[in-house]
């Protein structure tokens, strides 16, 4: 006996909940995507790690395409990282500005210390103001800044090598 | 008799300090505060309100709405503020824009639907059986 | 050695459920006897089976095993005995487990209660169940085993999750599971009645019972879990509209609308199909409810460890047993019959009307809960959907259904007169509106929303008051024993409607009239709330069996008159390093005080938090009405016209 119709709309409706259900294992509803991609940087001065006086500005970075990598060194994700900034450090394929973020000066200092300093330049951002204007909610979270001061792309969590092989390099090379 | 009202009066500051005082300074912000945060997430721990969350993040962003308070701004303009930062997934009331439309307009189009239809399905029904005549005294579900 | 049995004895419950469902349903194809009583025997075997894993689970819990991968995740040597026993369910894998050992319990209690079933029905139906158990005990075994061995076996365990350590963990997981899973037996009978095509009356009685029986256990592991989440997170709430309450929620309206569907397909053999299909919907819900918690699709304060891999299986099974389920529904749906016919204005249409409001609620549960999901993989970026939506939309559409609840009890079968219902409730009306209107003044603030719910659940109440005075004035004897000669499904619908005024009672006036004071206080403070003054006597450290506690003691009074001893507690959880509040509560039949500590700020002061909690015990009161209302219709003798002993023993 032939279905008639009506009868597989409920059919219908579930085969397109599956559909979106298939397509949501792929995703992660905890990460939480940048809206100020495409948008220019936050303004802010801020005062720079081991070296009194000085202070740090997005519009010192103006002309060059640069990352902004937020970190700290209570954050043990971080240390996963950490090496492949320095690589990136010392292959100078663009500069590396760190956001030192709700940490002490010591604390910060002692990590750059002992795994060594990929940063042309640290700023502290003691109580994570300048951290609520980028949107930071984790670390380590990292920026792709381009010569205009306009933000290309956030990493949220360690970069790893594909993300940095297939995602930030690209872009990188691009904007230069 | 009046050195004992002069006693009395003597004391009151101390019944004063026994009194318990709120946790924020000014009950007006911490309303307000209380009001904007219970309809915010937490970025953190993404099942809490902003209110109830005790996360570094949350005490920041609460401090922040505080002074954003302070500063005279608007709920609407506190929220926005927010939303700039982190997106839409900082609140828990979705904002009403072309790709929420059916969210908000999906309950009443379920509703009126749903009943429209069985009104629908029953007339077609009645047109198609026959009558029956006799009347049969309410019972029990 | 006992893990080992229990993997072992898992498998062979695999291997005794494919042969339950492929004897039971060949035999019923080919009208083989022998065959389906096969079936009926692997089941029980299966059951017997998958009990002794579940046995051995807990004992290796019991003996502190922490050779087993799971055990050493979930316990702790220093965990109170009952906490090491419930942790059995506390990780995903010991859950599923309870899930299908629950499976299985449903599988032999419909085995024994079925007798009178006929053959072939019988054997579909425990054939369906069978099929069921294969996809869950195929899944323990190849993604989710819980006796997985940890080589070398830790020193000891990484404990149980504090907020569980809690005799809600002991009570909410099974009795929601028995509800959840029981709605594979109402599923059942959907599928054994499309493929052999009787959708009778008798049917219809049948299924109800079995449902009736699986929609009070969820109704009451909805409440247990809300009771729970109240005074163990430490503020208060008792719903969050969080993706996996919802995910329990929707399967409960939808199986309220089953219970309410049921009635009509048994007293006039109409809307068969429409029964058919909710039956199916209400136990997809509940795999949908598995799927979800477990895939990583949603975040949730439930969620279990999340995999995407497992969550494939599931999304996979879920199409197979749903996807097979609708397309044999599409099949054989021409084939049914219409039924009785009835008014556009008739008990049944208003029945219907209710199942119609209690769909489209479970779907605007469904929309707000799945729509972030929605928005994500289509790339519209990323919303939350959270309480301010969901109680904006859902009060809305629960209105009408709680009005027509007032007009349906006095509906007749067939044909129901609306300007005489009306007109028999017009005091009824006036008085709910009238009282609903003026007692918020009395209690000091009158909002729309607290007038409606008063309203509402006024209007329960007047409604069923008149219903049941039209009923007793029939009868000769005096008002009580009169009322216990009623018919007992009329008691039962009486009682369950009013849990439900009960249950918008307490929380009208929870969301209404609460009050919530953060205070900071140190020893000697008192704070003044809600009329109730709480004083804070002091702290003390107090030892726990695998915690240190900060306890708080706060005398409250009121007027003078003391009230209550409350000790709030700090705890913090020595193997997971986790601080916990532990919440004091004094619970009242108007009014409950909670006191909970937040973080010591200074010296000697400490943050507190105050609320004063008008009728929340309603709302759990409520629920547990609802579920007696249930209960009581069980014990109707109509259901035991056939079958005396099994049906009393059902209702159990």
């Amino acid at each position: 006996m032939k279905p008639m119709l009506k009868y597989l709309l409920p059919l219908a409706g579930f085969l397109i909940l599956v559909g979106f259900f298939a397509a949501g294992l792929r995703l992660d509803p905890r990460e939480v995507p940048s809206p100020l991609i495409g948008k220019p940087t936050p303004a802010f001065r801020l005062p720079v790690l081991n070296e009194a006086g000085k202070t740090f500005s997005p519009e010192d970075m103006r002309g060059q395409v640069w990352l902004l990598n937020v970190w700290a060194s209570w954050c043990g994700a971080c240390r996963e990282e950490h090496p492949l900034l320095m690589e990136m450090s010392r292959s100078g394929a663009l500069p590396l500005v760190g956001l030192d973020y709700k940490d002490t000066d010591a604390d910060g200092a002692g990590v750059l210390t002992q795994a060594g300093n990929p940063y042309k330049v640290v700023a502290t951002d003691v109580d994570g103001r300048v951290g609520i204007d980028y949107g930071v909610y984790g670390v380590p979270e990292t920026y792709v800044i381009d010569k205009a001061g306009i933000i290309r792309y956030k990493q949220i969590g360690p970069i790893t090598e594909e993300s940095l092989r297939d995602k930030i390099m690209p872009l990188v090379k691009g904007l230069q | 008799m009046i050195k004992k009202i002069i006693l009395v009066l003597l004391f009151l500051p101390l019944l004063a300090m026994a009194e318990a005082q709120p946790m924020g300074d000014d009950p007006a912000v911490e309303e307000r505060l209380k009001a904007l945060s219970t309809e915010l997430r937490c970025l953190v721990c993404q099942n809490q309100t902003l209110a109830d969350s005790s996360a570094p993040l949350a005490e920041d962003l609460r401090r922040e709405i505080r002074e954003l308070i302070a500063k005279g701004m608007s709920d609407k303009e506190i929220t926005d503020y927010l939303v700039v930062r982190y997106g839409d997934f900082v609140r828990y009331r979705p904002p009403v824009k072309s790709q929420t439309l059916l969210l908000w307009v999906g309950p009443t189009i379920l509703l009126l639907a749903g009943l429209g239809g069985l009104w629908w399905a029953l007339r077609k029904r009645n047109a198609l059986l026959p009558d029956e005549n006799d009347n049969e005294e309410g019972e029990e579900a | 050695m006992i893990p080992e049995l229990g993997h072992f004895a898992l498998i062979l419950a695999l291997l005794l459920s494919v042969a339950q469902a492929g004897f039971a349903l060949t035999g019923a194809a080919g009208g083989n006897s022998a065959f389906m009583t096969v079936g009926i025997s692997a089941a029980r075997g299966q059951f017997i089976f998958t009990g002794i894993a579940f046995l051995c689970l807990g004992y290796a819990f019991y003996a502190n095993d922490f050779s087993v991968l799971y055990v050493a995740s979930n316990s702790n040597s220093a965990l109170p005995l009952q906490y090491r026993l419930s942790a059995v369910w506390g990780g995903h894998e010991g859950s599923m487990l309870l899930w299908t050992t629950t499976l299985a319990l449903w599988t032999m209690a419909v085995t024994i209660f079925s007798r009178h079933l006929p053959e072939v029905f019988r054997a579909r139906l425990i054939g369906t169940m069978g099929l069921i158990s294969i996809g869950f005990l195929a899944f323990i075994l190849f993604s989710s085993n819980p006796f997985d061995r940890l080589i070398p076996a830790a020193l000891d365990g990484r404990d149980l999750n504090p907020l569980l350590q809690d005799p809600g963990m002991v009570y909410h997981p099974p009795v929601l599971y028995m509800g959840y899973v029981g709605f594979s037996v109402a599923f059942g009978f959907a599928i054994a009645a499309l493929l052999g095509g009787e959708l009778t009356q008798e049917w219809a009685r049948w299924t109800r019972t079995w449902t009736t029986v699986a929609w009070m256990f969820l109704t009451v592991g909805i409440a247990f879990g809300s009771k729970w989440a109240y005074y163990e997170l430490g503020w208060g709430g008792w719903w969050f509209w969080d993706a996996v309450e919802n995910a329990s929620f929707m399967p409960w309206l939808v199986g309220t609308a089953l219970i309410h569907s049921l009635a009509v397909t048994e007293k006039r053999d109409a809307f068969k199909l429409w029964t058919v299909l909710l039956a199916i919907l209400a136990f997809s819900l509940s795999l949908l409810g598995t799927f979800l918690v477990r895939s990583g699709v949603l975040t949730s304060v439930h969620a279990f460890a999340t995999d995407p891999r497992r969550g494939l299986f599931i999304l996979v099974f879920l199409g197979l047993v749903v996807g097979g389920a609708l397309i044999l529904f599409a099949i054989r749906a021409p084939r049914v019959g219409l039924g009785g016919k009835f008014g556009m204005v008739s008990r049944e249409s208003f029945l219907l009307t209710n199942n119609v409001i209690m769909i489209a609620a479970a779907g605007v549960v469904m929309l707000g809960t799945l729509y972030p999901l929605f928005l994500d993989a289509l790339g519209m970026g990323k919303i939350s959907v959270g309480p301010p939506y969901f109680d904006t939309v859902f009060v809305p559409v629960m209105v009408p259904a709680i009005f027509l609840m007032g007009l349906a009890i006095f509906a007749r079968w067939k044909n129901a007169e609306l300007p005489a219902l009306m007109l028999r409730l017009k005091w009824a009306f006036a008085i709910s509106v009238v009282t609903a209107l003026l007692l918020p003044f009395v209690m000091g603030k009158w909002t729309p929303l607290i007038a409606l719910g008063l309203l509402m659940a006024l209007w329960i109440v007047t409604t069923a008051m008149v219903n049941l005075s039209d009923r007793l004035k029939k009868r000769e004897a005096g008002r009580l024993k009169s009322f216990i000669g009623l018919p007992r499904a009329y008691q039962g619908m009486i009682v369950a409607h009013l849990g439900v005024a009960v249950f918008i009672v307490g929380v009208t006036m929870v969301k209404g009239y609460e009050v919530e004071k953060d205070m900071r206080m140190s020893p000697g403070d008192t704070a003044n709330v809600g009329g109730y003054d709480f004083h804070f006597d002091g702290i003390k450290e107090e030892p726990g069996p695998n915690y240190m506690a900060a306890r708080g003691h706060f005398t409250i009074t009121r007027n003078g008159s003391p009230v209550a001893v409350m000790e709030p507690e700090k705890r913090m959880y020595t193997v997971q390093s986790m601080p916990m509040t532990e919440a004091a509560i004094s619970e009242g039949f108007t009014n409950d005080l909670y006191v909970s500590l937040g973080e010591p700020v200074g010296e000697q002061a400490w943050a507190v938090r105050i609320y004063i909690k008008p009728f929340v015990q309603w709302i759990w009161a409520g629920c547990m009405m609802m579920a007696a209302g249930g209960f009581l219709a069980l014990l109707d003798p109509r259901y035991r016209r056939r079958n005396k002993k099994t049906m009393e023993e059902g209702a159990a």
